[in-house]
């Protein structure tokens, strides 16, 4: 079987995307309802391998895995693929270089 | 039930004049244009339930659409919240990159190359004889032990699975996939609906490989491991040569949300939920 984290991380995992989605009023929204629903639901089950309880925690899992990919995707996207005006230095400052200089100035400069 | 839309703002303003033709314009969301980005132009976003039992989003008071110009509609309710809360997200502009469920739901819904089960059926097993676990190479060392200790199991899980014969191959042909293996897939496939179809074969196209992404749907991997056996070999440059964010924790990140969203709309799309309740008898 994979190797999922908790079923606690992951749903602590989804309520901090939410809340980075939505700001402070991320509860009111139906996916919070929902998630919680859905993990008070599967929390309880009277056999011992739950075949619903594996897939909900799975299904999770990949839903955490969507939020957080996507904002870091655009995190990513936002630094390096922005159409904001950067300076020559502040370009080359994204990739870690330095723009060469010359110790006592070009000889043609005046 | 007549609904009064309003038509969006078209670049050649010519919105005027033909809302004086046709005074009963449909509203169509333009999904893209070539130049301008666009702004996000409503404030909530909910769900409904429309006739069918079928699950509508509601932006502000508006009815979304899909770009053919169908009504958005959603088997499920999760799928629902989950798309509504991919709208939710979007901020001053909308970014349809990101918006990954709603693009699979667009493409199921529209079916825009028209398509149906076998043809998808067909692409999708297409992959098999060129699948990335299965394509080995004879140096780096490190690197063919490493495709050795991941993809082995992976590759054995699956013909135990199904009881077929995959194997791998060094050559540049690739493996000989039996007839049989190929039937097998078929006709586990084609129990599929064509929603969940739609959502396989888009994982299989990202991944580039069949057995991976059965792996996933079977609940064997997780999105992350799999999007890990899928491009072992890029990292195992990484840890060589050194990561470069701004390209591959960009892709891997991009092919992370992609790979999510496509076996959480398989996923679903192909399970149905009852509720039994035991009460406790006093």
């Amino acid at each position: 079987m994979a190797a999922l984290s908790s079923p606690l991380r992951v749903c602590r995992g989804i309520l901090k995307e939410l809340r980075a989605i939505h700001g402070a009023a991320y509860k009111q929204g139906p996916m919070y309802r929902y998630v919680m629903d859905q993990f008070r639901k599967n929390q309880i089950t009277g056999e011992r391998y739950c075949r619903a309880q594996q897939e909900a925690h799975h299904d999770a899992h990949s839903y955490l895995c969507l939020l957080a990919s996507t904002r870091s995707q655009m995190i990513l996207h936002n630094i390096y693929h922005s159409k904001e005006e950067h300076s020559i230095e502040s370009a080359a400052g994204l990739v870690g270089l330095r723009l060469p200089t010359q110790p006592g100035g070009k000889g043609w400069e005046k | 039930m007549f609904r009064n839309l309003f038509r969006l703002q078209t670049q050649l303003g010519s919105c005027l004049s033909l809302s004086k033709i046709c005074p009963r314009s449909q509203h169509v969301l333009k999904y893209s244009t070539a130049t301008t980005e666009r702004k996000r132009f409503y404030q909530d976003v909910s769900i409904s339930q429309g006739e069918g039992g079928l699950f509508e989003i509601n932006l502000d008071r508006r009815k979304l659409k899909t770009p053919g110009g169908k009504l958005f509609t959603v088997p499920n309710e999760a799928l629902a919240i989950a798309v509504a809360t991919e709208w939710d997200a979007q901020r001053d502009t909308l970014k349809f990159y990101t918006m990954h469920l709603t693009t699979l739901c667009n493409t199921a819904l529209d079916n825009p190359t028209q398509r149906d089960k076998t043809q998808m059926i067909n692409a999708s097993l297409k992959f098999l004889e060129t699948d990335t676990v299965c394509y080995r190479v004879d140096e780096p060392h490190g690197l063919v032990e490493l495709q050795k200790n991941e993809w082995d199991p992976v590759l054995h899980w699956i013909e135990n699975r199904y009881n077929v014969t995959i194997g791998s191959s060094s050559n540049i042909l690739g493996p000989e996939i039996p007839e049989a293996t190929k039937d097998t897939f078929r006709q586990h496939l084609n129990s599929y609906n064509f929603w969940s179809l739609t959502g396989l074969e888009y994982v299989i196209t990202q991944l580039k490989s069949v057995v991976l992404s059965m792996g996933i749907i079977d609940r064997h991997l997780s999105v992350e491991q799999a999007v890990l056996l899928s491009r072992l070999e890029e990292e195992y440059q990484i840890q060589h040569w050194g990561n470069v964010e701004w390209a591959h924790d960009y892709d891997m990140y991009e092919l992370r949300a992609r790979a999510a969203a496509g076996t959480l709309f398989v996923h679903l799309s192909s399970e149905s939920t009852t509720v039994k309740c035991k009460l406790m008898q006093d």
